[in-house]
C-alpha cells in the first residue's frame, strides 16, 4: 500500500521538519518513505510544501500526485496545493489561518485549532507542527503512535521531550 | 554493523566523500548544494580534515587544486552560477591532471535562474564548460543510496585517472530524503590510492608515464619537485611550445580516459531485455521514468529504461547497442534538449529518437511521461 501526504503552509511553520519526522517514523515501522519539499528563495514566509510518500514497496517518483491527505496551515497553501485532491482525499486545516475551504474539495475535512492549541496549551505556536502530526497520524494511522513519538524525540532539542510528547497528545485530542 | 537513516542526496554525498577519504573542502555555499558544504564543515574536522569557506567559487577551485597537490582527496560543491565561475580552473585541473571532485547540484539557469527548482541544464556545460579540447568524467546518481556509492566512485576514478570528476546532481536527488543503509564506520571501506613514483626524486619527471598513460603523482613536500602549469608541457612538466608537444599532451589526455571506457562508463538497464521501445533518462528525471515504465508494462507495452550513471564520457557503445535492439528511443531530460543531441549523434538516424524536455521548475509526473512515450510509439 502506498500513501501520499502533503504538508503545506508558510515557511517557518516547521512543516519540512514534520515531513521528515513522518518519513522517519515510517522507516521505524519497517516501511519505505520519501520526503521532498519545495519552497521559494525566501528564508521565511512564502508558501512551503513538504511531501511524504510511504509505501511497503519501492518508491520511484518522489513527488505527490494523488494526495491521500493535505494539511494546509495557511490560506494560500489551502488554495495553491488543493487542486489535485481526490474525492476521497482528507483535508486537514489550521482553523486560525484557513477561513475559506477549497470549494472543489468534497471529501472529508477536519478544521482543527492547531496553532490556537499550541499557544493556549503549550504557550508557543512553534509546537503547531508536532500537534499537527499527532492529529494526522490519529486520523490516518499511517504510522504507529510509538514510531511517531520515537521519531519526534529523535529530532527535537534535548530538554523539550516532555513538551513535544504533550504536543502529540494535544494533536490526538483535537480529532 | 550498519544503520538505517533517512538522508538527503546531498547528505549522502558527504558520507560518500568521508568514506572515500576526502580531507579537504573549499567552497562557497549556494542553493541547492548548500547542505554539502554545511555538513562537511561539521564532519571534516572530526576526521582530521580541513574545511574552508572561500571568498568565491573561483578561489574555491584554486583551494581544492592546491590541496589535491599535497596528496589529499578534495571536494568542492556548487550550483549553476558557481559552476560557471569554476570553469577556468577546471581546465587547469584537466591540463595539470589534478584529481578532484566537483559537486554541481544543478538548478534552473542561466545566471541565478530559479535557485530552488530542479534542472539538468548543465549537461553540456559539464562536458564543454571550460575552453579547449579536454576530457573529464561526469557521474549522475539517481537515488540517495547511489549518491553515496557514486561519490566514492568519483574519487576512485579521479585518483586512478588523475582527472577532475564532476558529480552532476540535480535538486530532485540532492534534496530528496530517502532510506539509506550505511556502515557504522568507514574503517573497512577500501580507499582509492594515488599512484606514487617509484624512482628517486632526482630522476623524477612529473609527466612521464607508463602504458596506463597516467603519470604518478607525489604529494608536494615529499621531496619530489615538479612544475605545475596550465601551459602545454612535456614530460618534465615545463612548458613546451612545439606542435609535437601539444599533440602528445592532447592525445595522452584523450587516450588515458577513452581507452578505458569499459571501466569508466556505467549505465543501468531497467526492463530492457525484451523492450521494443526505450527511454533514456538520468538523475531526477529517471525517477519519473521508472514509474512510467512500470505503468507502460502494466498496460502490456514493452518499454524499458537505459539510465546513464556516467554522463561523460558518453555511453556511445551502450546506446549504439540499444539502437540495434529497439524500434525507437525517447530521451527525457529536465532541460530544453541537451543529452538528446549526443543520443541523436550516436544513433545516427538508425531509429527514431524522440525528445521529451521538461523545464518548467517541476519534474515530469509518471503520467505525463507515459503519455509522451505512447505518443512517440504512435499509440
Amino acid at each position: 500500500m502506498k500513501q501520499e501526504l502533503r504538508l503545506s503552509g508558510t515557511g517557518g511553520q516547521g512543516l519540512i521538519l514534520a515531513g521528515i519526522i513522518l518519513a522517519e517514523a515510517a522507516l521505524l515501522d519497517g516501511k519505505l518513505a520519501i520526503q521532498s519539499q519545495s519552497y521559494g528563495p525566501e528564508a521565511r514566509g512564502g508558501s512551503s510544501k513538504s511531501e511524504v510518500i510511504i509505501s511497503d514497496n519501492v518508491i520511484h517518483f518522489s513527488k505527490v500526485t494523488e494526495p491521500d491527505l493535505l494539511l494546509a496551515m495557511s490560506q494560500e497553501a489551502a488554495n495553491k496545493y488543493s487542486n489535485d485532491l481526490k474525492p476521497d482525499s482528507i483535508l486537514v486545516t489550521d482553523k486560525l489561518f484557513v477561513t475559506e475551504l477549497p470549494a472543489k474539495h468534497t471529501g472529508k475535512t477536519y478544521e482543527l485549532p492547531i496553532t490556537h492549541s499550541a499557544k493556549d496549551v503549550l504557550g508557543k505556536s512553534l509546537f503547531a507542527n508536532i500537534i499537527a502530526l499527532g492529529a494526522l497520524v490519529k486520523i490516518t494511522g499511517i504510522v504507529s503512535e510509538a514510531s511517531l513519538e520515537k521519531a519526534v524525540l529523535n529530532r527535537v532539542p534535548k530538554g523539550t521531550e516532555d513538551a513535544n510528547r504533550r504536543a502529540l497528545q494535544v494533536g490526538r485530542d483535537l480529532v | 554493523m550498519s544503520k538505517i537513516l533517512l538522508l538527503q542526496g546531498n547528505q549522502a554525498v558527504v558520507e560518500g566523500a568521508i568514506a572515500a577519504g576526502c580531507k579537504f573542502f573549499g567552497g562557497y555555499p549556494i542553493t541547492p548544494s548548500t547542505e554539502v558544504a554545511e555538513l562537511l564543515a561539521e564532519r571534516l574536522p572530526l576526521v582530521g580534515g580541513k574545511f574552508i569557506q572561500m571568498e568565491d567559487e573561483i578561489a574555491s577551485m584554486g583551494a581544492v587544486i592546491g590541496a589535491s597537490l599535497t596528496g589529499k582527496k578534495v571536494m568542492t560543491a556548487t550550483s549553476g552560477p558557481g559552476f560557471s565561475l569554476k570553469q577556468e580552473f577546471i581546465g587547469y585541473a584537466c591540463m595539470a591532471e589534478i584529481p578532484l571532485v566537483i559537486v554541481n547540484v544543478q538548478r534552473v539557469g542561466p545566471s541565478t535562474g530559479q535557485p530552488t527548482s530542479p534542472s539538468q541544464g548543465d549537461v553540456m556545460q559539464a562536458r564543454w564548460g571550460t575552453h579547449g579540447d579536454h576530457w573529464l568524467i561526469a557521474l549522475t546518481p539517481a537515488s540517495v543510496p547511489e549518491c553515496f556509492e557514486v561519490t566514492m566512485r568519483a574519487y576512485a576514478l579521479s585518483e586512478k585517472y588523475r582527472v577532475p570528476v564532476i558529480l552532476l546532481m540535480d535538486e530532485v536527488i540532492g534534496h530528496m530524503r530517502e532510506k539509506i543503509e550505511l556502515p557504522d564506520n568507514y574503517d573497512n571501506i577500501p580507499q582509492p590510492e594515488r599512484k606514487l613514483p617509484t624512482c628517486p626524486p632526482e630522476k623524477f619527471n612529473a609527466y612521464a608515464t607508463d602504458e596506463s598513460l597516467v603519470p604518478p603523482m607525489p604529494p608536494f613536500g615529499s621531496g619530489y619537485r615538479w612544475h605545475v602549469t596550465g601551459l602545454v608541457h612535456d614530460e618534465t612538466g615545463f612548458p613546451k611550445g612545439t606542435g609535437t608537444a601539444t599533440v602528445a599532451s592532447t592525445d595522452r589526455q584523450y587516450h588515458k580516459l577513452y581507452d578505458n571506457l569499459d571501466d569508466i562508463v556505467q549505465v543501468e538497464n531497467y526492463k530492457l531485455d525484451d523492450a521494443e521501445y526505450a527511454v533514456i533518462a538520468f538523475g531526477g528525471a529517471a525517477r519519473t521514468a521508472y514509474d512510467s515504465i512500470d505503468r507502460a508494462r502494466a498496460e502490456g507495452l514493452k518499454v524499458g529504461l537505459l539510465r546513464p550513471i556516467t554522463i561523460w564520457p558518453f555511453a556511445d557503445k551502450q546506446i549504439k547497442e540499444l539502437a540495434s535492439k529497439v524500434k525507437g528511443i525517447m530521451v527525457h531530460e529536465l532541460n530544453r534538449g541537451q543529452y538528446v543531441l549526443e543520443v541523436e549523434r550516436t544513433v545516427a538516424g538508425k531509429i527514431p529518437v524522440a525528445s521529451y524536455c521538461k523545464y518548467d521548475n517541476e519534474p515530469a509526473t509518471p503520467a505525463q511521461l507515459l503519455a509522451e512515450i505512447k505518443k512517440a510509439m504512435g499509440l
